[in-house]
């Protein structure tokens, strides 16, 4: 009986180290070799795994990063400059300046200034919407209101309204990674720059009618009359297929489009109050850009 | 036993309301909206400017292309402008907007009475006569018909299959047209023959029109090769596949067309519109709608002009019912609700449908409980609830590989779905997503 036991513990492990002999050897023939610093660069990257970067995930963007010659075009979004510096610190290159961004929802159909027209009954998914028809307002530019950016979202960033039924983008939680911008059928999400206290001033309109059709469909539509590039002493407003755009470099942060603008498309977001009305009335407005 | 496809296939109810109501002229309105796209392929080129004085019949708009059609005035009048204007989705599409004043017919369409039985013209001017006046498929796709009736070298067609099927409940135009214009239909049908060489035709009806069978059957033998075939009612028969299945049992498989099997389907309206564009040089610019709903004091069936705003054709109706919850163009199953009255009837028009209030919401979506019926409905062996799950979840190379281009659209998994699963939906979006990605891998 102890024989056998004795045998059997023989055999296997004669057996063991030769298999594991084999094994060895196999493993040194058919070695690949990995940059061990690929390594080391995913363990600093975010692991949100986003796609923000334009690549499959962090591991496949701490590849592309070990094998660039520059850092030109590669960023990481959610991980920002101080990433992208300890990235670079690793790799003993430079990472280029790159502004962060924040999305922003280019619409401000609220049921208040864009009625609705019609009843949408089908699949909750703005793109079937969007395929089918118009949508349940007479833009068909503006948000449908069902939320696929909400679900694009892995930041939690982005929640619906149920009042204005328009999505809410968290600025403090987005990290710009564009999954939102992607998944709007509509292309109504812009990553615009960032800027000081989270200020931001854009057109909320996509609307690219003339005014007259713009303005029907929704009261804030942007009916491309020019007022606002005359007042800007920037040149930062440009207006291209019957829609105004701020050029976020170029803006100070003056405001005198937002009082300017007669459809009141144009918004201010984390301005403290205005001084008085009455000043802003008679046209006094605060060149102030600090303010 | 009545001839039918084998797989899958629903039996909604028929409602045909409008079955007994003979096809009325609808009042020519005081303005029409005539878009540039009314077909399958280019949209058509606009041939008139502001201010120009048109007659009825006349061509306003020329094709662009072999898949493209012209498009001719169904009014006479002045061109009010020439500007964009809402379709049935919502969506803005170049149009012709006129302005009518009388109504003056181009000299050389004969609008007599008169039915001109002797086919004159040759196998290519038939073909080139439906191209000049913008005939394309009535029966919904609105294929170009010219395209259809020439046949690739290569290829042959030896029978010829005429769809008077109408399975889409509600609707009538096709079912009116056979019984009071059976004898037009047929010299089409005739007509239809010559330009594509076949000595045989089928026409297949279902058997909810007994009186259009038997007005056809009676007069079927005075036309040589032409036979008339009774089929069981069910849905999707009208889809050209299933009927070439049902008719001459030949399958046509996945991503090839009936002329792979040697057979070509067109409507029994198409043939009517080529009857009179060959024997009477009428161009296409008026077609039978059916109008109905179940509160519309006057339901019925109309020729009515393209352009004319489906506003028009409700007031003829009776005037929209109170209760009124949705308007569909089209049939309930295929058909698409308009948000809109104003949008004009095309070529593609076969019907307006008004939905009670009550009738018009879709059912709560609840969870898919494996039930399967959406598997047994589908008449081209496709999985439905599968195909829906890998659309939502953006599985799109999956979803082709799971066939779902084969898809037809025919809405029979969602009719049947006891859950409310808003199945065709996500089937449509998922198809023209792969169809994208497809377009996109070729172009590489």
């Amino acid at each position: 009986m102890s024989l056998t036991v004795l045998l059997t513990i023989i055999c296997l492990s004669i057996l063991a180290l030769f298999s594991s002999i084999i094994l060895y050897f196999i493993a040194q023939k058919f070695k690949v070799f990995e940059d061990p610093r690929i390594d080391e660069v995913q363990a600093v990257l975010p692991a949100a795994n986003c796609g923000g970067c334009g690549f499959a995930g962090c591991r496949n963007f701490a590849e592309a990063l070990v094998k660039a010659e520059t850092f030109e075009g590669l960023n990481c979004p959610v991980g920002g400059a101080t990433v992208m510096g300890s990235v670079a610190k690793l790799l003993g290159k430079e990472a280029p300046q790159v502004d962060p961004t924040v999305a922003v929802l280019l619409c401000n159909g609220t049921p208040e200034f864009r009625p609705r027209t019609s009843r949408y009954n089908g699949a909750s998914d703005c793109r079937i919407s969007h395929n089918l028809y118009i949508g349940e307002t007479d833009c068909s530019y503006g948000c449908l209101g069902l939320g696929d950016c909400v679900r694009a979202c892995t930041f939690d960033a982005i929640h619906m309204n149920s009042e204005t039924e328009l999505p809410v983008i968290i600025d403090d939680k987005c990290v710009s990674c564009g999954a939102c911008v992607k998944a709007c059928p509509r292309k109504i999400i812009e990553l615009r720059k960032k800027a000081k206290k989270d200020r931001k001033i854009y057109v909320t309109c996509s609307n690219c009618e003339k005014g007259g059709p713009a303005r029907r469909a929704c009261k804030v539509a942007c009916i491309a009359c020019g007022k606002c590039v005359k007042v800007c002493a920037f040149d930062a407003i440009t207006i291209e297929n019957n829609l105004a755009y701020i050029d976020a470099n170029k803006c100070t942060f003056c405001r005198k489009c937002v009082t300017e603008c007669p459809t009141s498309c144009i918004i201010e977001v984390n301005f403290p109050p205005r001084k008085s009305v009455i000043e802003v009335e008679a046209g006094v407005v605060n060149d102030n850009p600090n303010v | 036993m009545l001839k039918t496809f084998p797989i899958g296939g629903v039996h909604p109810p028929e409602n045909k309301i409008t079955a007994d109501a003979a096809i009325e002229f609808l009042p020519v309105p005081s303005s029409v909206v005539i878009p540039v796209t009314q077909h399958i392929g280019a949209p058509a080129a606009i041939m008139v400017n502001k201010g120009d004085y048109v007659r009825t019949g006349q061509k306003i708009a020329e094709s662009k292309g072999f898949v493209s059609s012209n498009i001719h005035s169904s009014v006479s009048g002045k061109v009010n402008k020439t500007d964009l204007v809402t379709d049935t989705s919502g969506y803005k599409q170049p149009a012709v907007f006129i302005d009518v004043e009388g109504d003056e017919w181009v000299e050389t369409i004969d609008r007599s009475n008169e039915i001109i039985t002797e086919v004159k013209l040759s196998g290519e001017e038939i073909i080139k006569k439906c191209l000049e006046s913008g005939i394309v498929g009535l029966g919904g796709a609105t294929f170009p018909s010219h395209v259809k009736l020439t046949v690739p070298s290569g290829k042959k067609c030896d029978v010829l299959i005429i769809n008077g099927v109408e399975c889409e409940p509600y609707l009538t135009s096709d079912h009116r047209l056979m019984l009071e214009k059976g004898e037009e239909v047929l010299i089409g049908v005739t007509i239809l023959m010559k330009a594509l060489n076949v000595n045989k035709a089928l026409v297949g009806i279902e058997n909810n029109k007994t009186d259009a069978i038997n007005h056809l059957t009676k007069l079927a033998p005075i036309f040589p090769g032409i036979t008339v075939h009774a089929l069981k009612v069910k849905y999707p028969q009208g889809a050209e596949k299933q009927l070439i299945k049902a008719l001459i049992n030949r399958e046509v498989p996945s991503g090839r067309l009936p002329l792979d099997v040697g057979t070509v389907v067109h409507n029994v309206g198409t043939a009517y519109a080529v009857y009179e564009a060959v024997q009477k040089n009428k161009p296409l610019f008026e077609r039978v709608v059916t109008i109905t709903g179940k509160s519309l004091s006057k339901p019925g069936n109309y020729f009515v002009r393209i352009g004319t705003p489906v506003r028009c054709l409700i007031e003829a109706a009776g005037g929209m019912p109170e209760d009124t919850g949705k308007i569909v163009n089209g049939g309930p199953l295929m058909g698409k609700a308009i948000n809109n009255t104003d949008v004009p009837v095309v070529k593609g028009t076969s019907g307006v449908i008004l939905f009670p209030k009550e009738e018009s919401q879709r059912m709560e979506i609840s969870r898919c409980i494996r039930c399967a019926k959406c598997i047994d409905a589908c008449a081209l062996n496709l999985e439905p609830y599968l195909l829906m799950t890998l659309s939502e979840r953006g599985l799109f190379e999956r979803a082709e590989h799971e066939r779902i281009t084969d898809c037809m659209e025919c809405g029979a998994c969602s009719y049947i779905c006891p859950a409310g699963r808003p199945l065709l939906d996500y089937i449509r979006l998922g198809k023209t997503s792969v169809m994208k990605m497809v377009r996109e891998r070729n172009m590489k």
